[in-house]
């Protein structure tokens, strides 16, 4: 029989030792999260006023700027991604999960990882090279379109998976019913894979929307409001990266507010979405 | 009651143009036709993409061709231009990165797949979660005001005074460097090895774990020699995974790393990684040769995520066939 | 009775999910058809460049925007930034500290059919700014000690080069911290461009001037904002930036010694006396260099500044905008550039340009 007080000493020692190390390290890492959470809190909210949210940014040297059209600008610049990446994405991920076979499907899958490791200030040259000169300006598609291609590869997997995960007696319920395959993937499935499908987009957004590289040179900025989609725009990434360079403090001030709404803008999404992901998990799973 | 017609078979004979209009209101077609579109254009995007990069790089390939890689004089003035200040910034941040988060990741996982009760591991896992969530420019700010100056004014001179005499540490800072880099990216990687690690260590099956403490290990014991060489490739597969991150991160280089194309054994020394050059100069690259240079670097980059991220799916995969 | 793996809750979840759908769906719309509709019927233009000048353009481009009626973007991304972005012609203008070279110019005309003009809008002064608390004065640099200091060579700020020039201030035993421009930068064209003039051994190792140089030493900040930022932040770091700059982030700039052997501080007075002998005979496409100009009492690290400007305009509304907005900087303009601490342009220049204008077509 094992008796534990057999064990030697020294290999207890040993076990504590290592088991409260890697808990203390996995205190540190919570610790790194909780301090970036917190400073940006505290920096960020100090910052926070009115101005910030309506005024345009000022000439430098005056203070009392904002970043109103930097708001409305990420805005636009991730609408226009949304309906250029997710489309296309989303009915890939139909077809790789509908209709295509073994062979095309590893095809497309590698390609689509393939998109998902392209550096994103690569695909910012591609944007630049295939909107902005032809063009002849910067404008918000081009931005659109860089965040838009960074958007597919995520839209791809996310709609596969979750599909593939609606189980396949729904669709056979479905077309015993005589409905068309079309009908059965449109009316049936998508719909029971929704939660899922919509916390995946949401994941995608958030990550896309504190990308700044691909803007740099596609959107540029934009002093003011830009109108319609043909102009440079304006985007919080943008803004805060320039703002943290410089050397004033009432703009430092200002990168911090923003870095603060961006941030509690994408952990909000990010939390929506892998709750009600783990809750949709957890139903299916009863 | 009248049956419908359908059930009984008489059915009107149908024109051809009404069977297509019938076909094509199923649906059928179109959606096959309208997915498969979608699908071929993911594919083109991605080949286009390809093949911008490799046709706008030619100039610079034919002018340099493989000693791109391994000259170190980058001079636009002389239009002169050579990779490996960039190569070096990117490899020595990325592998400094992983020094540190390799570490306390793996340490983390196994915390949380072996020590932590279910519920508070799935709550600590979320949470490391939402650090990969946060954006690029956000770390970058933070490394600005917070870590730049931390590093130049507390962590260096306890260097100096402690570890002085390496190489590493020679020099004066200004806090932008190699290090300053480094520390960041580990932040910004640490969820992803955390996270993959606890899942494949979580994989392992319990019997393995339950055999070990039969015959009389400890539980450290068990994990060290028994639950951790099982999950070694799909470890190694979460570090490639963070790797290929590291390599492709721009913003939060940018603003740590000093912006100065300069290979020194010294991680005080500010550097350039390639992201962070082509961020910077893409803009007023003017001159043929100059854009050409920048894209084949973009290429080469490109090139590397490529092999990373490769060899890290195979790692994983090799995983979950062990697993099942 | 057949249950659903998805259930009660499921459809549940799926009204609830198609709900925030439509909510979601709505504001993107609401926010498409705001950002979508023009606020008035302003001529929009977009323009990038040099750093610079960044403070007085944008002041400008503000003021303007009700005189002239028209919205002028200006993105300061470096001089190398606006030369290339006027030359592929993806904004409506440029600026730049360096006048193009000739080669540049004629990509500019091969690649357009028509010339890029050249306008001076102000004039103004590089300073070596650091960051030296204990030092009370401002402190005297020969061009040596320049040199010297932005080559490497000298490494701490007691060294007799520069001990040599500043009698009686007490120099720390701190090592020198270079920072220089990490973009192509028109700042470091004027600084390099009188480093080559006043040392033979900066045109040896390390070229002619240029905006984007081999610096031996030191790291890089993006704009002059970043090597500002980067003077501020660290103690013993030097750097060279537009005397706003320095003014208005409260930087210590030293006084840069003349070829007439004086020491001169950056000033209006100073700045304009450089200026003074280029402005009588300035050329035609006004590409002019007057660093180290001779005369008493002129700052030696001096320049025009350019905005580049494309000969043919085809869109009418932008050419009277871009056009009206010239004549204005160069006249009316005028008065506010003082208080930036931007000297204003010779009368003679303002004259000359004032003809070019009505060459845009």
């Amino acid at each position: 029989m094992t008796d534990r007080a057999h064990i030697a000493t020294h290999r207890k020692i040993i076990n504590v030792l290592m088991l409260s190390l890697s808990g203390l390290c996995t205190l540190l890492v919570l610790s790194v999260l909780f301090f970036i959470l917190g400073y940006l809190l505290v920096h960020g909210v100090k910052s926070l006023n009115w101005n910030f949210f309506t005024k345009l940014p000022k000439p430098s040297g005056e203070t009392g700027g904002g970043m109103a059209n930097a708001i409305v600008g990420s805005g636009k610049i991730l609408l226009l991604a949304t309906c250029i990446g997710v489309p296309i994405g989303a009915l890939t991920g139909v077809f790789l999960a509908e209709y295509s076979g073994k062979q095309f499907a590893f095809l497309i899958r590698y390609t689509a990882d393939l998109l998902n490791g392209v550096p994103s200030i690569v695909i910012g040259i591609f944007a630049y090279s295939v909107v902005v000169i032809p063009m002849k300006h910067f404008s918000a598609w081009a931005g659109g379109l860089a965040l838009g291609i960074m958007m597919i590869p995520i839209s791809v997997r996310t709609t596969e998976e979750f599909l593939l995960a609606v189980p396949n007696s729904m669709r056979e319920g479905a077309m015993a019913l005589g409905a068309t395959k079309a009908r059965t993937i449109f009316t049936v499935v998508i719909p029971a894979a929704a939660a899922g499908l919509l916390s995946g987009l949401m994941l995608n957004l958030a990550r896309v929307a504190g990308e700044t590289a691909p803007l740099l040179f596609t959107a540029l900025g934009n002093m003011f409001w830009s109108h319609g989609w043909h102009e440079p725009t304006a985007s919080l990434p943008v803004m805060i990266y320039n703002y943290a360079i410089s050397p004033a403090d009432d703009l430092h001030q200002q990168a911090w507010a923003a870095g603060f709404v961006l941030l509690s803008l994408v952990l909000f999404i990010n939390v929506t979405a892998r709750l009600v992901i783990q809750r949709g998990a957890g139903a299916s799973r009863r | 009651m009248a049956t419908p017609a359908a059930l009984t078979g008489n059915l009107p004979p149908r024109s051809a143009s009404r069977v297509l209009y019938d076909r094509l209101r199923g649906g059928d077609e179109i959606a096959y036709l309208l997915t498969l579109a979608c699908t071929v254009a993911t594919l083109l995007i991605v080949v286009f993409l390809i093949g911008e990069l490799w046709f706008r790089s030619q100039a610079a390939i034919k002018a340099f061709g493989l000693s791109f890689l391994f000259s170190s004089t980058w001079n636009p003035n002389g239009d002169q231009f050579g990779a490996l200040p960039f190569i070096y910034g990117t490899c020595i941040t990325s592998f400094l990165a992983l020094l540190i988060a390799v570490p306390f990741g793996v340490a983390s996982a196994i915390f949380l797949s072996e020590m932590a009760p279910p519920l508070l591991s799935n709550i600590f896992t979320f949470l490391i979660e939402l650090l990969a969530a946060v954006p690029s420019v956000i770390y970058g700010l933070l490394g600005v005001f917070i870590l730049v100056p931390i590093i130049r004014l507390n962590l260096v001179p306890l260097l100096k005074h402690t570890l002085g005499f390496l190489p590493l540490f020679k020099g004066s800072t200004f806090g932008f460097s190699f290090l300053s880099a480094g520390l960041v990216l580990s932040v910004m990687i640490m969820p992803f090895i955390v996270s993959v690690s606890r899942e494949v260590l979580l994989a392992v099956p319990v019997e393995q774990r339950e055999a070990a403490l039969a015959l009389g290990a400890t539980k450290w014991e068990t994990t060290w020699q028994i639950v951790l060489p099982n999950a070694k490739t799909g470890i190694l597969g979460s570090i490639f995974l963070a790797l290929a991150r590291a390599l492709g991160e721009t913003m939060a280089v940018t603003m740590v790393i000093g912006n100065t194309p300069v290979i020194s054994a010294s991680l005080l020394s500010p550097g350039y990684s390639i992201a962070a050059v082509i961020a910077n100069e893409f803009a007023e690259a003017n001159g043929a040769l100059y854009v050409s240079s920048l894209i084949f670097l973009g290429l080469v980059l490109f090139g590397l995520t490529i092999v990373i991220n490769a060899i890290a799916r195979i790692f994983i995969v090799m995983t979950s066939r062990r697993f099942g | 009775m057949l249950e659903l793996p998805w259930g009660q809750k499921g459809s549940m979840k799926l009204s609830k999910a198609a709900g925030s759908r439509t909510t979601v769906v709505s504001a993107f719309a609401l926010l498409a058809i705001g950002a979508g509709v023009p606020l008035q019927a302003q001529v929009s233009l977009t323009g990038a460049g040099a750093t610079f000048p960044a403070p007085i353009y944008q002041k400008w481009f503000s003021d303007y925007q009700s005189i002239g009626n028209a919205q002028i973007n200006y993105q300061p991304n470096g001089s190398g930034g606006g030369i290339k972005a006027v030359t592929e012609g993806v904004t409506d203008f440029g600026a730049s500290d360096m006048p193009l070279t000739d080669e540049q110019l004629s990509a500019y005309q091969s690649k357009h059919g028509f010339k890029v003009l050249l306008f001076p809008t102000v004039l103004g002064a590089v300073v070596p700014t650091y960051n030296l608390p204990s030092v009370k004065q401002p402190l005297n640099f020969t061009p040596a000690a320049l040199a010297g200091i932005f080559m490497g060579t000298i490494t701490k700020w007691n060294d007799p080069a520069i001990a040599g020039a500043n009698k009686g201030v007490s120099l720390p035993n701190l090592d020198i911290n270079v920072a220089h421009r990490s973009d192509a930068s028109g700042t470091t064209f004027v600084f390099t461009d009188y480093l080559s003039k006043v040392s033979p051994e900066w045109v040896q190792k390390v070229g002619k001037a240029n905006t984007s140089v081999q610096w031996p030493a030191g790291i890089g900040g993006k704009g002059n904002d970043g090597v500002s930022g980067i003077v501020k932040q660290q103690e013993g770091a030097i750097g060279y930036v537009e005397l706003i700059y320095a003014v208005k982030n409260k930087l210590a700039y030293g006084n840069v010694q003349n070829s007439s052997n004086e020491f001169v501080t950056a000033s209006l007075s100073s700045v304009t006396a450089a200026a003074a002998g280029a402005a009588k005979s300035i050329p035609d496409d006004f590409r002019v260099s007057i660093t180290n100009a001779p005369g008493k009492g002129a700052y030696p690290i001096s320049t025009f500044t350019w905005l580049l400007i494309p000969s043919k305009i085809p869109d009418n509304a932008k050419k009277t905008a871009l056009v009206g907005f010239v004549k204005w900087a160069i006249t009316k303009g005028q008065d506010e550039v003082e208080a930036l601490d931007y000297a204003k342009l010779p009368s003679s220049v303002v004259t000359k340009e004032t003809k070019a204008v009505s060459l845009i077509r």
